[in-house]
């Protein structure tokens, strides 16, 4: 029997190929009407009047005093669906006008006066000191490593924005239900359930009159994780208003000035070494830009935290982080989720202390890894076979690593010159802590018809990583029948239980071991010709170290998926650009379930860190985002790239389906620091802020 | 009223000279296949064969097709180079989200029209147009070389 991992045609392979997957843009509902935003022009204000143009008939204009309670739930619920007083902001909603001309809505809108007072803004990281949250843990004796070291090496690392630049924009389709007094929303998104709660709790509803559905999701990265609850509040609160159904679907400026984004960063790091150069000792204080509303800020903060002293075993330690208030765009989910970060800060100390040293980075971090039974940072537990010794030994063979190292090592000369760079890196699979089973409590079914297909019904949605061919894949090999015979659609919560939203590498890791488990029962009672279901759900047997957030202490993820990434490349010392040589990914995510797809990710994922590390820059300036626009902001292109060698180290995961552990956001997490290493390497110069782009490199000291 | 041809059919379009292509094609024609990504001529989701050359359909004006030949995925889903390229796309894992690929089929079929045997260069250029956020191109990439050697003579 062939392994589950033996790729397939994907389940929306032809649909997508062919253009005739509907995405919410190319929804059409009788009577739909179209709609376009007024925003917030100040970082921060109060409205003193809003002078709107006259409009026409069948147009009208949507706020704040639309909506039962004009407050978007998103883990806390601060955040206004529309500003009514005041604005935290530039571009947060104010007004929503609507009609059934789109020039005509959007020429409105640039006719609406609003008439600020101006009130003190925070537009910077660097000058923000409202702390919104913040974490902090502590283990062993930092003191006297400190006060006993031999050497003390500080540093300070930057990072800054990154935009998730899915192709398709935030876009919603919002209906009211008149008779039934039902909200409806259609749209582009990661988490149907969270939409659903925030319709809730803005338009005061019970669950059974809220029905949201997912359409076809052009990516997403985190992206669509929070932000269309705020949009399905806005468009809901628009048909309500009308009786229309309305469509928002922002265009790529807004979108990038308005939607969440990867907290800029700025992390400071001392490590404390012995004579030997071992670390025995190291404080990391993190500060990130919270932006306005807090949103998904406190959960990012706790894996950058998490991710902090990345793979090594560190016995003495302080990490701190504080989210700083600022009157900039919300930060939020992005792939990786506030690893990447830290990663960056811990993976270019370890090469500065070793080039410090006058040893490889490889040898040095030798001297550090983690392995099986070891004690996290937050006193959890390594409880898993970790795979570094093999992921390297693969990288060697693939890459030539060391023997490059060492002969770039070398005095260079010359305009063009290269540089290799490697870095080490994990992913803490699913959620931070005990969400799954205090919080998400996950539920699906498996429904067979008479004539013996299968559906999965589960609340997860495909937004391009592949997940309804895994998900498919998993229960037609369990069950034993074709694949072609399993049915998974996009997720409407009015047929689906709630399965939890699609994010933090979750999905497959432990939804799909709840559809494993489904169709070991399905099968188990399987009855030809006969309508039958099964409803599984989420529980926890596995040992651990129970995780107390108040504390910040125990098993902050059932396991770990770890990768390392190698990146070589030239440099033109004349410009600052540089020139790829080669890239390589070696990823342990347990089992996989579907080799293509799993490639995929990687490629995909390996770009998106090499675009941060490189290419992707984006800034506020006296609270605007600079880089709004794809001429501004750039992401990598076919001609940016090369053809990276992948490789699996298989690791199986019990509590994952045929051994499946986290994988989507793995995949970002290391690529832009081994960018900066072999750019180090190159330039023979040390760097402490991504994006490393030309410019930077050339105006370094 | 500008008249030429789409997919196929000579059409009249009701529209005004100035409006963007693309939103003759989604708007008076309901041709879906060309996503608008940017609407500013950066991100090729858009793209359109005007006389079997790649144009972004958000940047040209209607007026500019007057008496030409406009293809759009619609007009070329049931070719034999589509249903080699859906293949290829399938056997490379080409398609993530899929919001780019109309696009990209387009500046496939642009690129292999031109260059029926390219190198992977050839192909990393001929696509650099369109912008793709998942899946890093290298299979896209892949997938249009496959479509090549498969397609001897096709193109």
């Amino acid at each position: 029997m062939k392994d589950i991992s033996v790729p397939v045609e994907k389940k929306d392979h032809r649909m997508k190929m062919s253009g005739r997957a509907e995405y919410t843009a190319d929804m059409k509902l009788p009577g739909m009407l179209y709609s376009s935003f007024v925003r917030s022009e100040v970082p921060h204000a109060l409205i003193k009047d809003i002078k709107l143009p006259e409009l026409p008939d069948g147009y009208f204009s949507v706020s704040g005093s639309d909506i039962p309670n004009n407050h978007c739930a998103c883990i806390t619920d601060e955040q206004p669906v529309f500003a009514d007083k005041e604005v935290m902001f530039v571009g947060e909603a104010i007004l929503l006008i609507c009609g059934p001309d789109e020039k005509t809505v959007k020429k409105l809108c640039a006719e609406t006066e609003v008439i600020y007072e101006e009130l003190p803004a925070v537009v910077s990281l660097d000058e923000a000191t409202e702390v919104a949250l913040g974490y902090e843990y502590h283990k062993g004796d930092t003191e006297t490593a400190f006060n006993n070291a031999d050497k003390v090496i500080s540093e300070t690392f930057r990072t800054g924005y990154q935009e998730q630049a899915y192709i398709e924009t935030q876009s919603a389709v919002g209906v009211w239900d008149k008779d039934k007094g039902k909200a409806i929303l259609y749209g582009s998104m990661q988490c149907p359930y969270y939409v659903h709660s925030a319709l809730m709790h803005s338009f005061e509803l019970d669950e059974s009159h809220v029905r949201v559905v997912q359409e076809v999701t052009g990516g997403g990265f985190g992206g669509k994780e929070d932000f269309p609850s705020l949009l399905g509040c806005q468009a809901v609160a628009a048909a309500r208003k009308s009786g229309h159904p309305v469509r928002i679907i922002l265009n790529r400026r807004e979108d990038m000035s308005v939607t969440t984004k990867r907290h800029p960063a700025i992390l400071k790091y001392d490590a404390a070494l012995d004579k030997e150069g071992h670390i025995t000792g190291l404080r990391a204080d993190i500060r990130m830009d919270s932006g306005a509303y807090p949103g998904l800020t406190s959960v990012v903060m706790q894996r950058t935290l998490l991710a902090a002293l990345g793979v090594y075993k560190i016995d003495n330690l302080d990490v701190k982080g504080r989210a700083m208030t600022t009157n900039l765009v919300n930060n939020g989910a992005y792939r990786g989720f506030g690893a990447p970060q830290a990663f960056f800060a811990i993976e270019t100390l370890m090469n500065h202390i070793a080039d410090k040293l006058g040893v490889s980075p490889l040898s040095y971090r030798q001297m550090h890894f983690v392995k099986q039974g070891d004690e996290t940072g937050t006193g959890g537990k390594f409880w898993h076979h970790v795979p570094i010794p093999e992921m390297i030994e693969k990288a060697e063979e693939m890459s030539d690593y060391s023997r490059k190292y060492a002969e770039y090592a070398r005095p260079q000369s010359g305009r063009y010159r290269k540089g290799i760079g490697m870095s080490i890196f994990f992913h803490g699979c699913g959620f931070t802590g005990s969400a799954e089973k205090d919080f998400i409590k996950s539920k699906l079914t498996l429904h067979k018809y008479a004539d013996d297909r299968v559906e999965i019904l589960a609340s997860n949605t495909d937004m391009g990583q592949g997940l309804k061919t895994t998900f498919s894949k998993i229960a037609a090999k369990v069950l034993d029948i074709p694949y072609e015979q399993i049915i998974i659609e996009n997720p409407d919560t009015d047929r689906v239980p709630n399965s939890g939203p699609t994010v933090a590498s979750r999905s497959l890791m432990i939804d799909g071991k709840l559809i494993e488990r489904a169709a070991e029962r399905l099968k188990a009672i399987w009855e030809p010709g006969k309508e039958q279901e099964i409803m599984e759900q989420y529980k926890e047997d596995r040992e651990c170290v129970p995780w107390d957030i108040e504390k910040f202490h125990g098993d902050a993820y059932p396991t770990f998926s770890w990768g390392l990434n190698v990146v070589e490349l030239q440099e033109d010392t004349l410009t600052g650009n540089t020139d790829l040589l080669g890239v390589w990914g070696v990823y342990d995510v347990g089992h996989v379930i579907d080799e293509r797809i799993m490639e995929g990710q990687a490629q995909g994922g390996i770009l998106q860190g090499i675009g941060y590390g490189s290419m992707e820059h984006m800034e506020a300036f006296k609270g605007r985002i600079r880089q709004n626009s794809f001429t501004d902001y750039m992401i990598p292109t076919a001609m940016d790239t090369v053809n990276n060698g992948i490789a699996f180290i298989d690791n199986l995961y019990k509590d994952g389906p045929f051994g499946a552990k986290g994988a989507g956001e793995l995949t970002l997490v290391g690529a832009a620091p081994a960018y900066e290493a072999a750019v180090e390497q190159a330039s023979g110069r040390h760097f402490m802020e991504i994006p490393l782009t030309p410019e930077r490199i050339l105006l370094a000291e | 009223m500008v008249e030429f041809t789409l997919n196929g059919r000579k059409i009249r379009s009701q529209m005004s000279p100035d409006t963007r292509l693309l939103d003759v094609l989604r708007g008076e024609f309901g041709l879906t296949g060309p996503k608008e990504g940017c609407g500013e001529g950066e991100c090729g989701a858009c793209s359109v064969l005007v006389d079997g050359k790649l144009f972004n359909s958000c940047i040209t004006p209607l007026a500019n097709v007057r008496g030409k030949t406009v293809v759009t995925l619609e007009g070329f889903r049931d070719s034999e180079e589509y249903k080699l390229l859906e293949k290829c796309f399938a056997d490379a894992g080409a398609v993530q989200c899929g919001f780019c690929i109309p696009g990209m089929i387009m500046a496939s079929e642009a690129l292999l029209l031109r260059v029926p045997h390219p190198t992977e260069e050839e192909i990393r250029e001929g696509l650099s147009g369109n912008l793709c956020r998942c899946t890093g191109y290298n299979m896209i990439i892949n997938a249009v070389q496959m479509a090549a050697e498969k397609g001897d003579g096709l193109w």
